[in-house]
This record gives C-alpha cells, sequence and structure tokens, in this order.
C-alpha cells in the first residue's frame, strides 16, 4: 500500500520559497497569479493490511516525524 | 574541574570550535557520539552548529531522535544547562525543548558574516554577564534560521522574559536579518536552562578572529 503526504507551511506563515517562484512567474509574464506555496510530498511504501490501519499509522509519522506542526500543516491520501 | 559535554552528529562542523571555546575557559570538554544513550556525568552539554543528517527533511528533525537525546532531554528535565548554537538550536526547537521553529531565511540566502546582537534579558545563567541592551558581535552562518513562533508563544516569551537577544545594526537599531519573528536571534526555556541561539558565540572569542564578544556570553554559564 502507498500512503502520500503532502506537507505545507501553515496558512499565515510566510513561505519564502513561494513567494520568490510567484515573483519569477510574474517576471516571466505569467498573469493572474495571487499565490504559490511551496511544499512537500512523502510517498510512502507500506505493508499496512487496511486503508484505515495505513490512515493511522501514516498519521503517526506526520506528527511524530514528517510535519513540523508548529510550522507546517499536512494532508494524507492512501492510494491502494 | 566543569564538564561540558559536546554532541556530534553525523554532519556536525562545530564541536571542534565548541571544545576549543569551552576549554579555553577551563572546562573539561567531551565529545559524545549521537548513538550512544548514556549522558557522561556533566554541567552543561553543547549541541553544536552543522548540518546533521544533512538538514534532510528539516534542520534538526532526525536529529533530534537519535540515541543521546532520550538522555540530553532527561538531564534537561531535572534542571541540566543546555546550549544549542545554530544546528544545535534547530535541534533543540525540533525536540520540543525550546519554543517555536526555525524556517528558511525569508532571503531564501545562506548568510555568513559578522552580525550585531542586542541583549534582550540578562536574567539567566548564559548571558548574566551581559548587560541589557549591550550590543555584542556574533558571526552568524545558516540557511534555516527565520524564527517563527505565534502570537500567544510570542506573549509568552516576553512575559516571561525568554527572548535572549534580537539581531540588530551596529547602532542597535532593529535590522531584518532572517525574517525572524521580531528579530529574534535566541530564546530559552520558561525555566532558563536550556538556551539556544543562531549566532556562534563559539567563533567569537580571538581577536584575531573579529571579535571576542562571544567569551562574554559563554562565561554565564561557566560561573
Amino acid at each position: 500500500m502507498k500512503a502520500v503526504v503532502n506537507v505545507f507551511l501553515k496558512e499565515g506563515v510566510l513561505d519564502p520559497q513561494g513567494k520568490a517562484t510567484s515573483h519569477a512567474l510574474g517576471s516571466l509574464g505569467f498573469k493572474g497569479i495571487n499565490e504559490v506555496r511551496i511544499g512537500k510530498q512523502i510517498v510512502i511504501d507500506l505493508d499496512a493490511t487496511s486503508k484505515e490501519e495505513a490512515e493511522k499509522e501514516v498519521k503517526e509519522m506526520s506528527e511524530t516525524l514528517l510535519a513540523n506542526t508548529v510550522i507546517e500543516d499536512y494532508n494524507i491520501e492512501i492510494v491502494e | 574541574m566543569k564538564t561540558a559535554v559536546v554532541l556530534r552528529f553525523p554532519g556536525t562542523n562545530c564541536e571542534f570550535d565548541s571544545e576549543y571555546a569551552l576549554k579555553k575557559q577551563g572546562w573539561n570538554v567531551e565529545i559524545v557520539w549521537h548513538k550512544e544513550e548514556v549522558l557522561p556525568k556533566c554541567d552543561l552539554v553543547v549541541v553544536p552548529g552543522g548540518f546533521s543528517y544533512g538538514d534532510y527533511l528539516r534542520s534538526g528533525s532526525i536529529a533530534r531522535f537519535a540515541p543521546i537525546m532520550k538522555a540530553v532531554e532527561s538531564y534537561a528535565n531535572e534542571g541540566g544547562y543546555v546550549l544549542g548554537i545554530c544546528n544545535g538550536f534547530q535541534i533543540l526547537t525540533e525536540a520540543g525543548l525550546l519554543p517555536g521553529a526555525l524556517k528558511r531565511n525569508n532571503n531564501l540566502h545562506f548568510i555568513s558574516k559578522m552580525q550585531h546582537i542586542k541583549v534582550v534579558n540578562n536574567d539567566n545563567k548564559f548571558l548574566q554577564n551581559c548587560e541589557v541592551g549591550e550590543i555584542l558581535n556574533i558571526p552568524v552562518a545558516h540557511a534555516d534560521g527565520n524564527y517563527y513562533i505565534d502570537d500567544e508563544g510570542l506573549e509568552e516569551l516576553k512575559k516571561n522574559n525568554q527572548i535572549l537577544a534580537r539581531y540588530c545594526d551596529e547602532n542597535g537599531e532593529p535590522m531584518v536579518l532572517n525574517g525572524s519573528v521580531e528579530q529574534i536571534a535566541g530564546v530559552c526555556n520558561r525555566e532558563k536552562n536550556i538556551f539556544g541561539l543562531m549566532p556562534h558565540p563559539e567563533r567569537a572569542i580571538e581577536e584575531l578572529l573579529g571579535s571576542i564578544d562571544g567569551i562574554k556570553m559563554l562565561e554565564g554559564l561557566s560561573a
């Protein structure tokens, strides 16, 4: 089973990489960009037997290590 | 003779500078590998700078789970003195031993230069030899030094005199260095036995290297 964890800086926490990328897109002539946020995607291949079990385990991984919840939010997607 | 333990993770590169600075002040120094589970009897633990685990995932996020860190956490919770410098500060925030977090610098650059900082509170062991408002010249060298804490946390820091120093210009005027909330360069915990800062006092102990202001900071811990 595969789990995909997306980690982003929380709303309201300035994302300097997103901001720089947004400026770069603007100077390349792309119009109508309101905001760019850059995050990371962590793909985990794991042995869990059910979707629920995988979700529970990956949530614990995210809270413990994958995201720093002081500054980051995350979401989990289980891909079977 | 007092003993200081300096931790070493894969990627640490300031353990010898820290050892040199501490020995100069009369400390016995032991460098301890991150895989050790027991902390030698000591009067201070220094978590030095560097790039533990290549800064993978987030700076300090993997090092904080190294075997030795469990022992450091117990030591700190029992009131032992811990100083985290640069990557050490990042490790201590990741471990939840210090409040807040360190993000990528707002200009996305690795900033490496001499930097003035202004002492905010000195009612703690670390900065007891410095005056409040004193301007110190200490080198910085980091990519992830942009200190973040939410409004509620910031109020707590102020209420309990936990802000150690702020970045400033040579006249002491506030200066944006890396995007840190209120230009915070370092903080301590509420109990004032755990200290973390991005600037490197251990690199400011010889006139030849541009400043000796770091001596005053480290002396507080030696007293």
